[in-house]
């Protein structure tokens, strides 16, 4: 990083200054005062009062509930983005841009939509709901759904961080590998796994952020029976209707300190790929 | 382009594609990505084409044309632009001073640019009510100069906002980190002011950036619901978005309407996706030099 001789713009104190405290201001208000204020809200009664709130019955409920979901959303979409990654970035073949395009539905649809995509198809009345029904299997308004529903929202993470890596790695060592006679396994755990195994981890760190978080998708499939079906994002939204602002706040903060971690991991994640 | 291009023609005249396929994992891949998206994001999708489809074109227009659900586009729409305006002003703000100064704590400002895709919604949602209550950290002092945000159309905005701050961001990030030095040394040892190097040769490389930011921001918006619902105040005619709309709908068991709304919101979702990826591989084509 050498220092530029000539002057660009934007170069002059003045300019510098006024702008980067504006940035600061503007990030202040915006992201670390709400952030601040999670932690605030939920210790304003002191310790006592936040650690029974956490560990009140239909709070512990959730937290287990929550990371059941993610414990089977989240290997599920790593192996989907994978392969698919592997798929898109390692072969050319006709519809591989709709394809990609495909993947970033979720992106773009609302969690809403989402959720109701799956209650009219899955549902009491839905096609594949009916038939189930003649064998007693209920998958809406049980955690069935809200897995499902949960694997629709976040399908698109773990692919969307490794194709664009993976793209710019090119397939040429994993062709050698080829070559020299290694088996397909061989191939992704020797080669592939290590090159990509920093973005691989971000992308499901992102995907469980959005697994243990989602809430429109799963508050439509959910039913929000307290103690069977509500996750902890629901959590939050019964106990801050219910005027309990405080045990909101404390179910908040402990996805709020899965986002802090979700932000660390990525600032990692770019150190280390900047240092390649 | 042109070199690779030629560098690629002996492989192609020999089939490019079999002698990609040298690597293993072709058959499964594609078998794989494809039943996933089929049973996971087609089926659902298509399901839902068929029943609002399967309506009748009257009754889809009564229900998509109801009072209560155009006064939710409108505040939807107007929301969602006014969050994506701010964002792309703001979002151009950080990504310049963020590839462009070195200062103490810019690593801490750079990483917490993506709170708002890693904080659950809900969280947003009734951090930002409380923020901007009555009595709330940032609702006391605006209620002194008049302006009330929690439960109005405005409250909206700045869900909306915060839920899509990093799209801009990210995007215009690695557009200036790219940007060759010299038009712009040029330009400012010729004696240009700054204002006129930006206007003049920055920004008509940095705007398709920033379109796709706001582009993205604004899908983003539209559909966004659990930020949403708990600063909006929710009153039908005024500060009802069209997601609560669908979700209203559902709680009526009115399935019907839910889905003549959700297959509205969703293809204009679907047509926002297709502008911002024709429009991304428009720009990046001319950014690399078609």
């Amino acid at each position: 990083m050498a220092t530029p001789r000539h002057r660009r713009v934007g170069d002059s104190p003045l300019v510098r200054r006024s702008l980067i405290g504006l940035a600061v201001v503007f990030t202040v208000l915006l992201l670390f005062m709400p952030l601040a204020l999670i932690f605030v809200e939920a210790l304003s009664e002191g310790w006592a009062v936040y650690v029974g709130n956490i560990l009140d019955e239909y709070t512990l409920h959730a937290i287990g509930l929550t990371l059941f979901v993610a414990l089977l959303t989240v290997p599920l979409n790593m192996v989907f983005g994978v392969f698919l990654a592997w798929l898109v970035t390692r072969f050319r073949f006709p519809g591989r841009k709709v394809l990609i395009t495909l993947i970033d539905i979720p992106f773009a649809v609302s969690p809403v939509v989402a959720g109701l995509l799956y209650l009219l198809l899955y549902g009491g009345n839905g096609w594949v709901g009916q038939w189930l029904g003649q064998y007693d299997i209920q998958l809406m308004f049980s955690w069935p759904g809200i897995v499902m529903v949960t694997v629709f929202v976040t399908c698109p993470f773990v692919a969307r961080e490794l194709i664009p890596l993976m793209q710019q790695q090119g397939s040429e060592e994993e062709e050698a590998g080829v070559v020299l006679g290694a088996s397909g396994w061989q191939l992704f755990r020797r080669i592939t796994l290590p090159n990509i195994r920093w973005a691989l981890l971000y992308g499901v760190i992102l995907t469980n952020a959005r697994a243990v978080g989602e809430f429109g998708a799963v508050s439509v499939v959910s039913g929000n029976i307290r103690g069977e079906t509500n996750t902890l994002p629901l959590h939050v939204e019964l106990l801050y209707q219910d005027y309990n602002a405080v045990g909101a706040f404390a179910a908040s903060s402990l996805l709020a300190g899965i986002a802090l971690i979700t932000l660390a991991v990525k600032a990692i994640v770019e150190w280390r790929q900047s240092r390649l | 382009m042109a070199t690779t291009d030629l560098s690629a023609r002996p492989a192609r005249r020999l089939g490019a594609p079999v002698s990609k396929r040298v690597l293993p994992g072709f058959g499964l891949s594609l078998g794989i990505s494809l039943f996933f998206v089929s049973l996971v994001l087609l089926l659902p999708i298509s399901g839902l084409v068929i029943r609002a489809g399967g309506m009748g074109w009257e009754q889809f227009w009564f229900v998509i044309s109801d009072p209560r659900v155009v006064a939710s586009y409108k505040v939807t729409a107007l929301a969602a632009l006014a969050a994506s305006l701010f964002n792309c002003v703001f979002g151009l703000l950080m990504a310049w001073v963020l590839v462009r100064y070195d200062f103490p704590g810019k690593r801490l400002l750079d990483a917490i640019m993506d709170l708002p895709f890693a904080l659950p919604t809900a969280v947003a949602g009734i951090t930002l009510a409380t923020l901007f209550a009555e009595n709330g950290w940032y609702g006391q002092w605006l209620a002194k100069i008049g302006i009330e945000v929690a439960y109005t159309p405005l409250g909206i905005v700045v869900a909306m906002a915060f839920t899509s701050v990093p799209f801009v961001v990210r995007t215009v990030q690695p557009v200036l980190e790219e940007l060759a030095p010299e038009d712009e040394e040029a330009a400012v040892s010729l004696g240009a002011s700054d204002w006129t190097v930006f206007r003049r040769i920055l920004f008509p490389v940095l705007w398709p950036a920033v379109v796709t930011g706001g582009a993205l921001s604004f899908a983003r918006s539209l559909g966004e619901y659990g930020a949403v619902i708990f600063i909006a105040g929710n009153s039908p005619y005024v500060s009802e978005v069209i997601s609560l709309m669908i979700f209203v709908r559902l709680e009526e068991y009115d399935f019907p309407a839910a889905s003549a709304i959700a297959a509205v919101v969703m293809g204009v979702s679907l047509l926002l996706l297709l502008f911002i990826n024709v429009w991304q591989g428009r720009y990046l084509k001319r950014l690399h030099g078609g």
